[in-house]
This record gives C-alpha cells, sequence and structure tokens, in this order.
C-alpha cells in the first residue's frame, strides 16, 4: 500500500517537476535535456502581450478576492443572524456558485450581461448629456464580478465554519462587561475569525489567477494569464510556455501554501484550547 | 444568545447581507433566468439571440449527441477512476500514516488542486506530445505510438486533475472513524477484509458519495482536458457549448445545451446528497 501511494504521489507531482525541468533546457527538445539556460525565462519576461496578461491577471485576481473577501466575511456574520429560512436559501445559493460548473457559469453571465448591457448602453446615450456617453461592455469588470461569484461563496464558508466553532461565551462575557457590539467585533470575534477571512482571500486569489473558462466567456477581447497561455498553447507548444507555466506555478503554490499554513494555525489553535 | 429582534437589529442583519444577495442575484440568479429565457428562443440570422418561444432548441438536443455520450460516459468512468486509485491514497493517509507527517501528506494532495488545471493539463500535453514520451519510446525502439488526442489520454487526464477533489472527502470520513470499532472488530475475530468491508466500507461511504458526485459533476462541465488532450477528437458537453457561443454563436441552443447540464448536476447532486446525508449525519466538505 505504501508502495502505492509513492507511485500517486510520484504522479501527482512528476508531470509538473519535468515542466519545471525543462523550462531550463537550453535546447527546444521536450525529451532531451541539454543543459542549463534561462533563456526561456528571458524571452517570456519581454513579451510585451504576456507581461500585460500577467499585470491584468494580477489586477483581476487581487479586486475580486479583496470584495469576496469583505463582502463573503459581512454575510458570514450576517447568515448568524438570519432566520432559518433565509439562512437555507443563502446557503443554497452559496451551494450553487461552488458546485455549477464554470463554463455554465461563463456563459450565463455572457448571455445576461450582453443582454444587459443592450438595454442600458442605449438607455444611458439618450439620457447623456455629453457627446460619449459611457459605454458598458465585457471586461476587466465582468471578469472581476464572474469571479467574485465563487470567491464569495467561498469567503462565506469558510468564515461560517469559523463562526460556529467559536465560543460564545467570551463574546456574552465581552457584553456583559458593557462592551458596544461593534467593540465586541473588533476585539473579540474579528481577531479570531482573521486568519480564515486572509486564507479565503488568498483561495480566492488562486482561484481567479487560475481561472480559465468563466474569462474565456466574460472577458470580451481582454487578456488574462490563462486566456493567453491557452491560445499559445494551441499555436503549438514551446519551451516558452514551461517557463510561463512555471511562474504560473510558483505563484499558485505559495499563496496555497501560505492559506494551508493560516488554516493549520486555526485548526491547531482550536484542538489545544479544547 | 437570547436575541432580541429589533427594527435596528434586523436593518444590521439585512445591511450586512446586502452586498452579497445583489451579488448572488446579479451574477447567479439572473444570468440562470436570462439562460432559461434564451433557451425557449432562436438564432438571430447574424448569430447571438432573438425572440421567440419555441421548444426547437430542445428538440435540436440530438444534434450535439456526440458530446453528451463522451461526456456522460467518460465523466463517471473518470471519476471511478479517481476512486480507485484515490481510495487506497486517502485510506492510508487517515489510518496507516505517521500522525506527525500526516498533514505535510495531505497538504501535498490538496496543492495540485489549487494550482492552474491548464498548467497541469498542459505538463501532460507535454509528456504525451510527439516530441515527448513518444519521442523517448522511439528512441528505445517503439515508433509511432500514439498517445495525445485519444480517450485514454482524456481520461488520463481527469485522474490528474480530480484525483485531489476525490482523495480530500474521503480522507475526512475516514480520519473521524472511531477506531475503537475497528478494534472491536478485530477482538471478535474479524479478519482484516471482513473488517474493511463491513466498517471501514460502510463509515466511508459519505465521503465516497461526496467525492464521486464533486467530481462527476465538475467533469460534466470539463472544457479543457478534452480541448488539449482530445484534440478535438474526442469531445465534451462544455467543448460544444464553447463552439456554439464564441464560435458558431448559437446561443439559444447552446443555452439549452446549458440549462439541460444544469439539470443533470442538479439530479445527480441531489441523489448522492441523499444518500451521503443517510449513510451518516454530516454534510461538512473539506475542499481546503
Amino acid at each position: 500500500m505504501r508502495a502505492f501511494v509513492t507511485a500517486v504521489y510520484l504522479f501527482l507531482y512528476a508531470p509538473i517537476a519535468v515542466v519545471v525541468l525543462f523550462s531550463f533546457n537550453a535546447g527546444r527538445s521536450a525529451s532531451e535535456f541539454t543543459g542549463l539556460s534561462l533563456a526561456w525565462y528571458g524571452k517570456a519576461l519581454s513579451n510585451r502581450f504576456l507581461i500585460e496578461a500577467l499585470q491584468n491577471s494580477l489586477f483581476i485576481a487581487l479586486t475580486s478576492a479583496a470584495l469576496a473577501a469583505v463582502f463573503g466575511t459581512m454575510a458570514a456574520i450576517g447568515m448568524e443572524r438570519l432566520s432559518a429560512r433565509s439562512r437555507m436559501v443563502f446557503d443554497g445559493l452559496f451551494a450553487a456558485a461552488i458546485v455549477v460548473p464554470g463554463v455554465v457559469i461563463g456563459i450565463a453571465t455572457l448571455v445576461a450581461l450582453v443582454e444587459l448591457f443592450g438595454l442600458m448602453n442605449p438607455f444611458i446615450a439618450s439620457l447623456w448629456p455629453g457627446d460619449n456617453p459611457p459605454q458598458f461592455g465585457l471586461g476587466y469588470e465582468t471578469i472581476i464580478a464572474a469571479h467574485g461569484l465563487f470567491s464569495l461563496a467561498l469567503v462565506a464558508m469558510i468564515v461560517k465554519a469559523r463562526i460556529a466553532s467559536l465560543s460564545r461565551d467570551i463574546v456574552e462575557a465581552s457584553s456583559d462587561l458593557y462592551a458596544t457590539p461593534l467593540t465586541t467585533f473588533r476585539r473579540i470575534v474579528l481577531p479570531q475569525i482573521a486568519p480564515s477571512i486572509l486564507a479565503g482571500f488568498l483561495l480566492s486569489f488562486t482561484f481567479s489567477f487560475d481561472d480559465f473558462i468563466i474569462a474565456f466567456f466574460v472577458a470580451g477581447t481582454h487578456t488574462t494569464l490563462p486566456i493567453y497561455v491557452f491560445a499559445s498553447i494551441r499555436r503549438g507548444v514551446t519551451p516558452e510556455i514551461n517557463a510561463i507555466a512555471t511562474i504560473v506555478l510558483v505563484v499558485s503554490i505559495f499563496v496555497i501554501v501560505l492559506a494551508r499554513i493560516l488554516m493549520r494555525e486555526r485548526n491547531t489553535k482550536q484542538a489545544g484550547s479544547e | 444568545m437570547a436575541q432580541i429582534k429589533t427594527a435596528k437589529a434586523r436593518w444590521v442583519t439585512w445591511g450586512l447581507m446586502a452586498p452579497a444577495a445583489l451579488w448572488l442575484f446579479v451574477f447567479l440568479v439572473l444570468p440562470f433566468v436570462a439562460m432559461v429565457i434564451f433557451a425557449f428562443g432562436e438564432r438571430a440570422p447574424e448569430g447571438g439571440y432573438q425572440a421567440a418561444f419555441t421548444f426547437a432548441q430542445f428538440a435540436n438536443l440530438p444534434s450535439r449527441a456526440a458530446a453528451f455520450t463522451n461526456t456522460l460516459v467518460l465523466a463517471p468512468a473518470g471519476a471511478a477512476l479517481c476512486l480507485l486509485v484515490g481510495y487506497p491514497v486517502a485510506y492510508y493517509l487517515a489510518l496507516k500514516s505517521n500522525p506527525s507527517h500526516r498533514m505535510i501528506l495531505v497538504s501535498l494532495v490538496i496543492i495540485p488542486f489549487w494550482t492552474s488545471l491548464l498548467v497541469r493539463t498542459y505538463a501532460w500535453m507535454f509528456l504525451l506530445g510527439g516530441r515527448g514520451i513518444p519521442h523517448v519510446l522511439e528512441l528505445i525502439g517503439f515508433a509511432d505510438v500514439r498517445l495525445i488526442n485519444t480517450p485514454a489520454a482524456v481520461l488520463l487526464g481527469i485522474v490528474y486533475g480530480y484525483l485531489p477533489l476525490m482523495i480530500m472527502p474521503i480522507y475526512v470520513s475516514l480520519e473521524k472513524l472511531d477506531r475503537r470499532l475497528l478494534e472491536a472488530s478485530s477482538d471478535l475475530g474479524a479478519r482484516p477484509l471482513a473488517t474493511f468491508l463491513r466498517i471501514t466500507l460502510p463509515l466511508s461511504l459519505p465521503g465516497v458519495m461526496t467525492g464521486a458526485s464533486l467530481v462527476t459533476v465538475l467533469l460534466l462541465g470539463e472544457y479543457l482536458i478534452p480541448q488539449l488532450l482530445g484534440g478535438g477528437k474526442v469531445y465534451f458537453i462544455g467543448n460544444a457549448l464553447v463552439d456554439l457561443f464564441l464560435q458558431s454563436r448559437n446561443w439559444p441552443l447552446g443555452s439549452a445545451i446549458a440549462v439541460t447540464l444544469v439539470l443533470v448536476v442538479v439530479v445527480i447532486m441531489t441523489l448522492s446528497m441523499r444518500v451521503a446525508w443517510r449513510a451518516a449525519g454530516t454534510r461538512q466538505v473539506d475542499l481546503v
């Protein structure tokens, strides 16, 4: 059994390792390693389109994760105060936002937004006093909105689980000692749920940074890093893609490991207090 | 905590919920409604959508029968393979691994799931493509081996991509398992296999059902793996949808397919969650 498990771990990591290794390959071959070189990184990093796609992806991931962290946390706190029935509605919607396949989320958002913009733009133009009325269209905002949907649900679920595990006694003690609800929240609740919020933010960031399919539908003419990588792959596998793939992997692995550490600290602290 | 429902408290509650509620409404509920409306419409001559009320799109679903067949065969098959490979790993992690390494081993399973599926699928494209493993095989005497753009390559990509999502829920349910039951079973003379079949396996069923249904459902909407490893020959519903929306611009037919896909997803989720919850009362899914 041990051998089997080892084999599975190899299976999980070997292909990634090969891509990373060949990103340092001097030659173009995918099977012979002809010498160490950083040439492909140089080539990738001097590619203007790639840098632009990377900047877009970082901006979209940061914005959607930040919005999700704030609104998701608010929702997690608010849900505690809802009636059982309203809570079930929100639970269902959050679960749907996570489980419905990305391809469907992308399509539904595309269809609805194109219709909505089609109605809104002439209307705004008719009210607009000047010559250049604002035109709404697909772009960064629509990607942020669509990624934010999944991330919001993710943060809400993670923070909600944390709130459910909080001890009520300390909150009650605080209000017995005449702290206002806001002070109690700031001094007692927030410090305890902060690691979960941060973990939710980081997971949301990686989700958005790595997402291809949703952005593919709602990006319009804009490009994100996964869209750029996908387009390059279709033009043919090149060593340059190995270098970009390695950069993407390093970013997401760094972020996810950070999130894991934050969530584990929470778990061990919890275990220690019990 | 005794809660006094004052008007102010209610305002605070709804203030907290408002952004999420608005977001869910505008970017989840509204889009679904729009998609359903589109599914009953017609394709405009220049592409896109034209208002109508017709079942023609649903009647036209058989025109994409190959995509449905591929998806409905390969998604469950992929989930089953994930289960076969993943169960022993989850079992080892939960019951046999050294507790001091356990967290690291579990993290090592989760990390790939949160890294780019595009990059991980690309890794196999790189390995299976002409200059990768086939080239190595040629050097040792097996010429003309074709690996990429086959159903097997797609299945391999599926197992690679979704294995972590299968392992995690099974691990969680096995980890919660009361070890005393296992001891009692062996004290009463049951062989290890009997203990496994009569105690461990039934108690891990909720995890198995959660993992299997999550993997199946996400696979039903998969696009990247069949696109990159199937090369357009192994065509999934997701690929048909991308084609209908972004190339041939037949939005109503695409919407009808997407609505059908969502219905299949809902049916699978409802059935499997029922089974899982009945098997043992937990509703926790540990994805992180």
